[in-house]
Formats: structure tokens, C-alpha cells, sequence
């Protein structure tokens, strides 16, 4: 199958395009912020397109197979986070493939040390554990943010609750959507469903009344009591998002942790753009590094902390800690 | 007495999630809106996902009783009603 694609290429008519005003020979780091990948074949590209949260309207799909079909190999690959990317493709062919999908308004995504198109989970719309709106975020911070240029690759992740499929502990920013739950004892009824229904153990019936008794330190925040409670006794006292810095995957993975909670959609905006400001800051004194891998250095980490609590004050965590490495290759 | 008034039962025992969820709404369909349906589910999984199923479809749990073995009966009443 490969093979027969790369043949194909062969036989196609090679135009001389223009890109970035240059032609011959092409600048690959121009060509990577743009989301080509270079293959091990000579002259091929792998086309990484811009799918933020992993969503594409079928008009956009009927027009990639369009192209796919004219440009690139006989499959599309699903990338890890969530792309569809387009193979074997001619970087001859760039130019026309990118006007072609553009008919379509879409676009190509950002590699390289930029911050990526961010992934998410199909969130809250029709998802029955959604809390908050990760699909509506993923848009919006891909408009406002897409390809910015970082110290390093930047990724960011949604998830609608805390199931977290979107590992939002994995990436460079993560926000998971969270409820805290309220209990309003006038109108309980004392059925018990509540503490069946909470898989933390954060809920326990008194074995008189069968009312709940809760134990906030192990509430998750998922909202199972406030989807079951019968007479909405378990109401949302707030909603909102949890975001965690400094995660990676990758050859030393690190584990990003919890700076606040509760965030509106508004403030997430604001979060980003003040870390956006200070890990700009920072990679000009530590170099070429994720955030994950400065923050884990205590004066930046102390840095970061305060600068945030200049603008966030108690939005902030009293006491967030640290990222921390993920030793998986070692332990 | 709330129990006199079930009009029909639907034991959903040893049935996995989310089969029984739907066995639910299937049984639901022959009943009359504030008709009143007794099920009986188990411990776990299946108390963490079908009583929210329940109130999602806008129908309403009026009474639980635990029951030996681990078990429990629900009474249900079809869209809702008021709680009395
Ligand atoms: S994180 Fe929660 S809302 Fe998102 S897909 Fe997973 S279970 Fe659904
Ligand atoms: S929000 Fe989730 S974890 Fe917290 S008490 Fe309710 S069911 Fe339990
Ligand atoms: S589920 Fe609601 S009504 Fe039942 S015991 Fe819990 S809080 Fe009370």
C-alpha cells in the first residue's frame, strides 16, 4: 500500500510552486510551523491538519478525502492527539493542497516550539459525565492562541470532568471541568441513592435516617450525587474548571499538578495568557525546556507562583505544588 | 400505601449496565405517565448509573429500599409527579 503511493507521487506532474516566497529550495522549519512533517521518503510530507478537540464538520471531511484522494497516500492516520493527518504528501504539492482545504476553511495545524492545537473531550454536550464545555474552550483557545511561538512545544488539554480522558495531568496546560456539591437537608428524603451513587466513598448514609453524611476531603468533584439525588438535595454549589500545569509526555514524562479550581471559561482565557507571559520570560533564562522541566526548578517555580498570585490572588491554590517527573522508564 | 399503587415490575437483577438501562426504558414505554414501577437492581454499578438515568429521562424515584443480598427496590414514577 505504501509503496503504491509513493509510486504514484513519482508519476505526478511536478509544478514549481512558491512558497513563502522562496522556491527551490524549501526551509524546513518554515515549512514545520506550518504542520508538515518531513517523512524518511524523499520529498514527502506528512500534512498534520487542525482538528482542535479532535472535532471535524463533515463538509471539512468530505473535503479532506477531496484532497487526500488528489495529494497525499491512500489512508489518513489519526494522530495521538487527535489531528487528522495526511501522508505521502508532495511539498510541491503543498501550496495547491493548502488553498484546496481552505475552500473548506480548514487548516493546517502548528508543530515545532508553538503552542499546538489544543485536544479535548466530546465534553458535556452529549457526554452524560460532561460538566463543562471543553469543545466550545478547544475552539476558542485554538482562535486566540493558535501556533503562538513558546520556549518549546506547548500543549493544551480539555477534559469535561474528572474522568479526564483528555489527561489534562499529561500536558503543559490542562483544564478538567469539576462541581462541587452542596447538600440542602430540608428536602432529603433520606433514600440512600446518594451514597450508592458517589464511587469516592466521599458519601455515607447514617444508618438511622439514611441521610448523607459527606467527607469533603474525598469528593472528586463529579457531580454523580447532584445527576442522582432524586429530590435535588445535592444541588452545585460552583462549577468550573481545574487547571493543571506542567505535565509532558514524552522520554521524561512529568507530572503536571493541580493551581486552581473552580475557574470560569473567562478567567481560563487569562490563565493562559499570564502563563503564556511567563514561560516566555522564563525560556529566555532557562533556554529550550518545557514548562514542566522549569517549573520543577525551585526558584522558577517560586517565580511562577508568585507572579500568578499578583494577578489571580485567591483564584490561586493557598498552596500549589510543584510538577513532578514520572519515572517510567527507570522504575 | 405508595406500594399499592405499582403497576408493574421489572426485576433487573444480575443484568449489566448499560443493558438494564435499557430494559428500563423499554418497560417505561408500556406504562402510563405517573404510572408507578417497582425494579429491583443491584449494589455498584448499576445504583451509581441507573438512578441518575432515571431523573436525566425526567422520571422519578419515590422510594428505596434496601433489601437482602445486596440489592435494592426502587419505585419509579413515570415523568416525574410530585414527591409525596
Ligand atoms: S472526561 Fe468526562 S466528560 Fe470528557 S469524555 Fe471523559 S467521561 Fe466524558
Ligand atoms: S461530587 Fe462525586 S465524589 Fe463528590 S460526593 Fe458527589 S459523587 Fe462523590
Ligand atoms: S440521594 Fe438525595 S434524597 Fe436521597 S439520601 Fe441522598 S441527598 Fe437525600
Amino acid at each position: 500500500m505504501i509503496d503504491k503511493s509513493v509510486k504514484d507521487k513519482s508519476n505526478k506532474v511536478k509544478v514549481d510552486t512558491k512558497i513563502d516566497g522562496k522556491t527551490g529550495d524549501i526551509d524546513f522549519n518554515t515549512l514545520k510551523s506550518g504542520g508538515l512533517i518531513k517523512q524518511t521518503q524523499k520529498d514527502l510530507f506528512t500534512v498534520r491538519l487542525r482538528c482542535p478537540g479532535g472535532r471535524v464538520p463533515l463538509s471539512k471531511l468530505e473535503k479532506i478525502l477531496e484532497v487526500a484522494k488528489k495529494y497525499a497516500g491512500d489512508y489518513v492516520h489519526l494522530s495521538v492527539r487527535q489531528s487528522i493527518e495526511l501522508p505521502y504528501v508532495d511539498y510541491h504539492d503543498f501550496k495547491k493542497l493548502n488553498e484546496e482545504l481552505l475552500e473548506a476553511d480548514q487548516k493546517i495545524a502548528s508543530c515545532g516550539r508553538r503552542i499546538r492545537v489544543p485536544t479535548a473531550c466530546s465534553g458535556c454536550e452529549y457526554n452524560p459525565n460532561g460538566i463543562m464545555d471543553t469543545q466550545k474552550m478547544a475552539e476558542l483557545v485554538n482562535e486566540k492562541f493558535f501556533a503562538h511561538p513558546m520556549p518549546h512545544k506547548f500543549k493544551i488539554s480539555f477534559s469535561g470532568c474528572p474522568i479526564d480522558c483528555a489527561r489534562t495531568s499529561e500536558n503543559d496546560l490542562g483544564f478538567q471541568g469539576a462541581v462541587e456539591p452542596k447538600w440542602v437537608e430540608e428536602i432529603c428524603i433520606g433514600c440512600r441513592i446518594c451514597a450508592s451513587a458517589c464511587r469516592e466513598g466521599a458519601i455515607e448514609s447514617d444508618p438511622e435516617s439514611g441521610r448523607p453524611i459527606f467527607y469533603a476531603q474525598k469528593c472528586l468533584y463529579c457531580g454523580d450525587c447532584i445527576r442522582s439525588c432524586p429530590t435535588d438535595s445535592w444541588q452545585e454549589e460552583r462549577k468550573g474548571w481545574i487547571i493543571r500545569v506542567g505535565g509532558k509526555h514524552g522520554r521524561h514524562p512529568v507530572v503536571g499538578r493541580k493551581i486552581a479550581e473552580f475557574v470560569s471559561d473567562e478567567d481560563i482565557l487569562e490563565f493562559i495568557e499570564a502563563i503564556i507571559k511567563w514561560y516566555e520570560k522564563a525560556g529566555r533564562a532557562c533556554g529550550t525546556l518545557r514548562i514542566g522541566d522549569i517549573l520543577r526548578m525551585p526558584e522558577q517555580w517560586n517565580d511562577f507562583i508568585s507572579e500568578l498570585r499578583i494577578r489571580f490572588d485567591k483564584k490561586l491554590l493557598p498552596d500549589p505544588k510543584m510538577p513532578y517527573k514520572n519515572e517510567i522508564h527507570f522504575e | 400505601m405508595v406500594e399499592d399503587m405499582v403497576s408493574s415490575q421489572l426485576d433487573l437483577r444480575g443484568v449489566m449496565c448499560p443493558i438494564n438501562i435499557v430494559q428500563l426504558k423499554l418497560k417505561m414505554k408500556e406504562i402510563e405517565n405517573d404510572g408507578i414501577l417497582e425494579i429491583v437492581i443491584d449494589e455498584g454499578e448499576p445504583m451509581q448509573n441507573v438512578p441518575r438515568s432515571i431523573k436525566k429521562e425526567g422520571h422519578k424515584v419515590i422510594k428505596v429500599e434496601k433489601i437482602p443480598e445486596g440489592c435494592y427496590k426502587l419505585l419509579v414514577r413515570k415523568n416525574g409527579g410530585s414527591l409525596k
